[in-house]
């Protein structure tokens, strides 16, 4: 085809076009009008610089600030004292040569502890709203794009069956799962062999029956979950598991996608009436490159708000498990048990109770402020339309 | 209604909405958005689908698009029957039909610049080759009035009639022979509609693009199209050729309508009838013929028994008996 823009005449020139301004520089403008964002954002990254710091300066077989040194002569010392170099072994003096946040009922250093605990609320903070907006992601956008096909009564028995073998193997009796979910799948094929074979007889009509929809059962799964009290559920997961960092994680995800869910069930279900989306059906778009490049970048605003302020609840949630102990095994220290330890010596080192309380109240406030923040700027209501 | 060259035909399409109620969502009743439609598209020609809002013009765009399912009737495009095909199997005539919005802000994916949004069609026909794609890209940006350096821009950077403008390079980028139109023009300034209009009618002559041009607007829908069908509440009530149907009016519907179309001078097209009251729920039309509870000329048999067509002269059909 030739292309000769003289023929339409009248048509925008070059000057019609509004002055180009790319998303990110839209961004920072509105960030920068939204203080308590910004700042929200700079105490972020200040955590997020001081877990890493934290993993570096505190791992290893000669760490370089060690959180589980203990120095028994040296217990309960208040903060920015300096050591007492008499009653220490050279290897037992801090190398800041002072206890920056003072010591613990065991002498160890807990500026030394307090940063190790940094790095397992990002760690836990991170993963587990990653499992949970992945979840999340995943369930919400089955709901909201193959809501309406109905799932057929087999296709449930299946579900079941895996569901159950799944929780078993894990739980209780390994197998025992395994058997029930290899019986599923084996289900499922024959299943699907014997479909045509019992077409029209009476077993058919129940066993094919349609029985509710995809959205259905994803949502009233979404209200049961809810209906937990979910702090107690992680309670008594975290008791019959093996106490690890990882496990805690895994759960801490696993009991919090439902907001998510929601979340992008509403988005994709207002999405997918939209006039691009129907364009680009139109065009025979595959259905995948619909749902990832047309659909969820633009159901991605809400999740990205509720995810910040998820990495909020989950870091309180691990404080709140370290500190009735459920959380990390000692001696791997964490915000939550150094709190916990140091309820017995509220009165003589309150320390040890406001560092890491005041610690948690920072980190938890500036992600929810920086997700209110995220709110406003990502509304398109609030950008400059041209 | 027959002539040599037809690209695509509809017969009897008929789409009905389930109204589902209660705690079971039981279907309670069906609202007949589209109840048994016939018409012709002819090659690089235009039909122009008029009616008030809800009465089914949308439905039977997106219904020979396929991208809704049709309850009943046959869709037919260039002599091959496209009515029952699978979404895999229409994958070949998806490049032959094409469709462009109303709302020049919902069309436009907002995370895709305009080259993007125009690519994805080149992506979908399987071109191969970036270079190739950008390159052809700049072409149909610049085919639509569009400069070619704007394709990297978003689309809350363009306005409503340049968004509209991409809208139409995204529809042929996949060389359709057949666009429908859905109501273009309704969204935008009148002086952008007559840009957009020009731009559609030129492409057309260039192309050799059939439309199937959905509005509301007697006066766009007369300067645009071949043939026009007036539709209401799902049912097509006159079917003529533009002249024909601006001359010599049957339907008393249509007549209502062209006396209801504003003219620059004062004076209406057509004068003598006006329309009283709002057009009646398609969930529970009145029987008979669908306008009777609005129409001056109802008499018992309009109420009673469903109109056919009436063939007036070789291109005219009016679904009237009083005025034959």
């Amino acid at each position: 085809m030739n292309t000769d823009k003289k023929e339409f005449a009248a048509f925008p020139e070059e000057e019609a076009l509004v002055p180009s301004r790319s998303r990110a520089q839209e961004f920072f403008r509105l960030l920068n009008k939204n203080r308590l964002a910004f700042a929200g954002l700079a105490i972020f990254i200040l955590f997020f610089l001081t877990a890493v710091a934290g993993l570096v300066l505190t791992s290893g077989t000669k760490p370089v600030l060690d959180p589980a040194l203990v120095r028994l002569p040296e217990k309960l010392r208040p903060p920015l004292s300096r050591p007492n170099l008499q009653v220490l072994r050279p290897e037992q003096i801090p190398r800041l040569g002072i206890y920056l946040l003072g010591t613990d009922d065991l002498g160890r250093d807990v500026f030394a502890r307090m940063l190790q605990g940094a790095w397992v609320s990002l760690t836990v903070g991170f993963v587990a709203v990653g499992i949970s907006v992945v979840v999340g992601i995943f369930m919400g956008g089955i709901a909201g794009y193959f809501g309406q096909e109905q799932i057929r009564a087999d296709r449930i028995l299946v579900l079941i069956l895996l569901f159950l073998g799944i929780g078993l193997a894990f739980l209780a009796h390994p197998s025992l799962g395994i058997l029930l979910f290899a019986l599923g799948i084996c289900l499922w094929i024959l299943c699907g062999r014997a479909k045509l074979r019992l077409e029209g007889s009476p077993w058919a009509r129940f066993l094919f029956a349609e029985t509710i929809s995809v959205d259905t059962l994803i949502m009233r799964l979404v209200d049961i979950m809810l209906c937990f009290p979910s702090f107690f559920l992680i309670l008594t997961v975290v008791a019959l598991l093996p106490a690890s960092i990882y496990n805690i994680m895994i759960v801490i995800g696993l009991t919090s996608w439902m907001g998510t869910t929601r979340f992008v069930r509403a988005e994709f279900l207002s999405l997918r009436e939209q006039d691009f989306v129907t364009a680009a059906k139109a065009l025979g778009v595959s259905k995948w490159r619909i749902i990832f490049r047309h659909m969820i970048p633009n159901a991605m605003a809400p999740v990205l708000v509720s995810a910040t302020i998820g990495i909020a609840t989950a870091i309180l949630t691990e404080a709140g498990l370290s500190f009735l102990g459920f959380g990390v095994p000692p001696p791997h220290a964490t915000w939550g048990n150094i709190l916990s330890d140091g309820k017995r010596f509220i009165f003589d080192a309150p320390w040890l109770t406001f560092e890491p309380g005041l610690a948690i109240l920072i980190v938890v406030l500036s992600f929810n402020l920086f997700g209110e923040g995220l709110r406003d700027i990502l509304n398109p209501k609030l950008r400059e339309r041209y | 209604m027959t002539t040599n060259n037809i690209m695509l035909r509809s017969t009897g399409l008929k789409k009905y909405f389930p109204v589902r109620r209660g705690f079971l969502q039981r279907v309670v009743g069906w609202i007949k958005a589209v109840d048994g439609v016939d018409f012709d598209i002819e090659q690089a020609k235009t039909l122009g689908l008029v009616g008030e809002s809800g009465c089914g013009k949308s439905t039977v765009g997106r219904l020979i698009l396929k991208l809704l399912e049709p309850d009943e009737g046959k869709i037919i495009y260039k002599s091959k029957d496209i009515t029952h095909l699978s979404q895999n199997e229409l994958t070949p005539f998806r490049k032959e039909m094409q469709i462009i919005f109303q709302d020049p802000f919902g069309s436009l994916n907002p995370r895709m610049t305009a080259g993007q949004s125009v690519e994805e069609g080149l992506r979908a026909v399987g071109m191969k080759g970036r270079r190739e794609r950008k390159e052809r890209v700049r072409e149909l940006l610049q085919m639509v009035g569009i400069p070619a350096s704007a394709a990297d821009r978003f689309p809350h950077e363009f306005s409503g009639g340049q968004r509209q403008r991409i809208g139409i390079a995204r529809a042929l980028s996949v060389e359709p022979s057949l666009i429908v139109c859905d109501e273009p023009v309704s969204a935008l300034d009148v002086s952008i509609q007559a840009q957009i209009i020009n731009l559609l009618k030129e492409l057309q002559a260039r192309l050799g693009l059939g439309y199937l041009f959905i509005s509301h607007d007697l006066n766009v829908v007369g300067y645009m199209s071949d043939m026009v069908a007036v539709m209401y509440l799902g049912h097509i009530m006159e079917y003529a050729p533009t002249d024909e149907l601006f001359d010599h009016p049957l339907h008393p519907y249509t007549f209502a309508l062209l006396s209801a179309v504003p003219a620059a001078n004062g004076t209406p097209l057509k004068q003598g009838l006006e329309l009283r009251g709002e057009v009646p729920s398609a969930f529970n039309p009145p029987p008979g013929c669908k306008f009777q509870a609005r129409c001056p000329l109802a008499e018992d048999r309009c109420r009673r028994t469903e109109i056919p067509f009436y063939e007036i002269n070789q291109n005219h059909l009016v679904r009237c008996w009083k005025v034959v």
